[in-house]
């Protein structure tokens, strides 16, 4: 499952983005992890809380790799200058919280999943949501070597299923089963509201959400 | 790192927490938002005459919880009770003023002989935030500055301040002053590593409010508070962890009790934030591993106890009588834990209590 090959950069540093950096530190990815402010302020809660990831600004992060994970509050996604993931395959694990983001016309649109929201915004990368519906503290009591019986599931949904099955195989090196459920527009299934937002189920219980 | 490896066995001071949440009566009615207050009132009453440490109380500003003044009713609670500590879990900083929280809990603390305290915390709910005219936007930047300015009240000395989300002060007095000269005052943290980073930046204790998931988590964010604090030069020593739970005199009936009850609470809440419904397995499997302390005195007294060793906390305060809840099965509850839990756990960590 290590593969010293492997590196991620994650944008968002609070409860998400430390779960995920220990997570994938874990699969012994290389991790980049970027704050919204100085790489000085989060410095010393990474080393304590993700030692090992390499901690720097947003730009710097992801110049170290083509995989990218959103992992800020939703509302602040247009932050990233749109420019430095260009061609990059990006992970949107960000949903609308709106206690965090404050009410957002934009992003309850009701029409329109948030993800194909992000990958409108990022248009020259490739979007693809997942790690999203899970709680983080989930994520970090959930993950299983592969075939354990406690393994849980995460569901992906992307418009390039090529893209999709590249993310599955992130999924699983982190420690879930993964589930490609369809485009970023099935996405919204796993939004707030929708039934699979927070499940915490193997995969079997998570496919039958979708059936 | 167990409370005996920390080199010297020093008193776990043991709570009960409460958001006022409506119970059921004998008819098995709802009370009224009053009648859940009275409750709380007569529920620390007997956690007082029992010898519980601390009650603390939280504030909500919505239908199903009838707290949204913890102070208020800590007021009418310090009238009545002699050793209890008095406190909030949590005051929502954010939406409120340190001048005013600092006047209030100060006039607490007359009534009560020098029993208030405050946890601090920037409110994972944040109903408040509208209901009294600030911005999600500014949720940030609100409570660091507050929380700053509330260290400065807290000196009880002229405070000299400039900020932007209030009015500065130019060497004010704040009155009235305590006894004591500090009013006991912590900050609660649901895992975001700035809020820990924060407590230590001011020497404030920590309350680790672990509501799901397996407390172990927490270990590195005590850590890092630790960490924090050294590099701060402030004091860390004080480390308090704050998790619901239910307790009566058998698993099966504590079970029976608690998760209808939790169901309803739980749905209610989900149905604002896009939960779906919480199914019994997942309320099971929380039980049994990770942060729903609910069982028999034994069950509740071996779990918390392991937590209290997992992480070298000094303070456990219990979340009781989540969702509708008969009135009665909570004061029994309240008796368990002070007679049967809190001494069993003194038992199995060798705490004596002095």
């Amino acid at each position: 499952m290590a593969n010293n090959s492997k590196s991620i950069a994650i944008l968002g540093a609070g409860k998400l983005g430390v779960t995920l950096a220990q997570l994938a530190l874990t699969a012994g990815y290389t991790v980049y992890i970027s704050g919204s402010g100085t790489p000085e302020k989060i410095r010393l809660s990474m080393k304590v809380l993700a030692p090992g990831a390499i901690v720097t600004s947003s730009e710097n992060a992801v110049r170290h790799t083509n995989l990218v994970i959103l992992a800020m509050p939703l509302g602040k996604y247009k932050t990233i200058p749109k420019d430095i993931l260009a061609g990059k395959l990006v992970i949107d694990s960000m949903n609308y919280w709106w206690e965090v983001d404050g009410e957002r016309e934009d992003l309850r649109n009701l029409e329109t999943s948030t993800s194909e929201t992000v990958q409108s915004y990022f248009s020259s990368s490739r979007v693809v949501k997942a790690l999203s519906h899970m709680g983080y503290h989930h994520l970090s009591d959930g993950a299983a070597t592969k075939g354990s019986s406690e393994r849980k599931a995460i569901a992906i949904a992307g418009d390039n299923l090529a893209d999709s099955k590249n993310i599955a195989i992130i999924v699983d090196d982190l420690g879930f089963d993964p589930l490609i459920i369809g485009d970023l527009a099935t996405g919204k299934q796993l939004q707030p509201g929708y039934i699979a937002f927070g499940a915490n189920v193997d995969r079997e219980t998570l496919k039958s959400y979708f059936l | 790192m167990s409370v005996k490896e920390t080199g010297s066995v020093r008193k776990i001071i043991f709570g009960l927490d409460s958001f006022g949440d409506i119970p059921v009566d004998e008819s098995g009615e709802l009370m009224t938002h009053a009648g859940a207050i009275r409750q709380v009132v007569e529920e620390a009453i007997l956690a007082d005459k029992l010898g519980v440490d601390v009650i603390a109380l939280g504030e909500h500003h919505r239908y199903d919880f009838s707290i949204s003044s913890p102070e208020t009713v800590l007021a009418g609670i310090a009238t009545k009770t002699k050793n209890i500590k008095l406190a909030s879990g949590v005051t929502v900083l954010s939406s409120d003023d340190p001048v005013r929280v600092f006047e209030r809990f100060a006039t607490l603390d007359a009534l009560s002989n020098g029993r208030a305290q405050i946890i601090l915390g920037r409110g994972s709910f944040t109903e408040s935030f509208p209901l009294f005219g600030y911005n999600m936007e500014d949720y940030e930047i609100l409570f660091e500055e507050k929380v700053q300015l509330m260290a400065e009240v807290l000196k009880e000395k002229p405070v000299t301040w400039t900020g932007a989300t209030r009015a500065p002060l130019a060497g004010t007095e704040i009155y009235p002053r305590t006894e004591s000269g500090r009013i006991h005052t912590s900050i609660g943290v649901g895992g975001s590593p700035q809020s820990v980073i924060r407590a230590a930046k001011y020497g404030f204790p920590l309350m680790l409010a672990v509501i799901g998931g397996s407390p172990e988590r927490f270990v590195p964010y005590i850590e890092l508070y630790k960490q924090a604090g050294e590099q701060f030069g402030t004091e860390t020593n004080e480390i308090g962890i704050h998790s619901p739970g239910f307790i009566a005199d058998t698993d099966e009936e504590a079970v029976k009790i608690a998760w209808p009850a939790h169901k309803i609470n739980f749905d209610r809440i989900g149905s604002t934030r896009g939960w779906p419904p919480i199914k019994r397995e997942h309320f099971d499997e929380e039980v049994a591993k990770y942060s729903l302390y609910i069982g028999s005195p034994e069950t509740v007294a071996q779990k918390m106890a392991k937590t209290i060793r997992t992480l070298g906390v000094n303070r456990f305060d219990l979340v009781y009588g989540g969702g509708p809840m008969p009135a009665k099965a909570r004061l029994r509850m309240i008796e368990l834990y002070a007679t049967k839990v809190i001494p069993r756990i003194r038992e199995l960590l060798d705490d004596n209590g002095e």
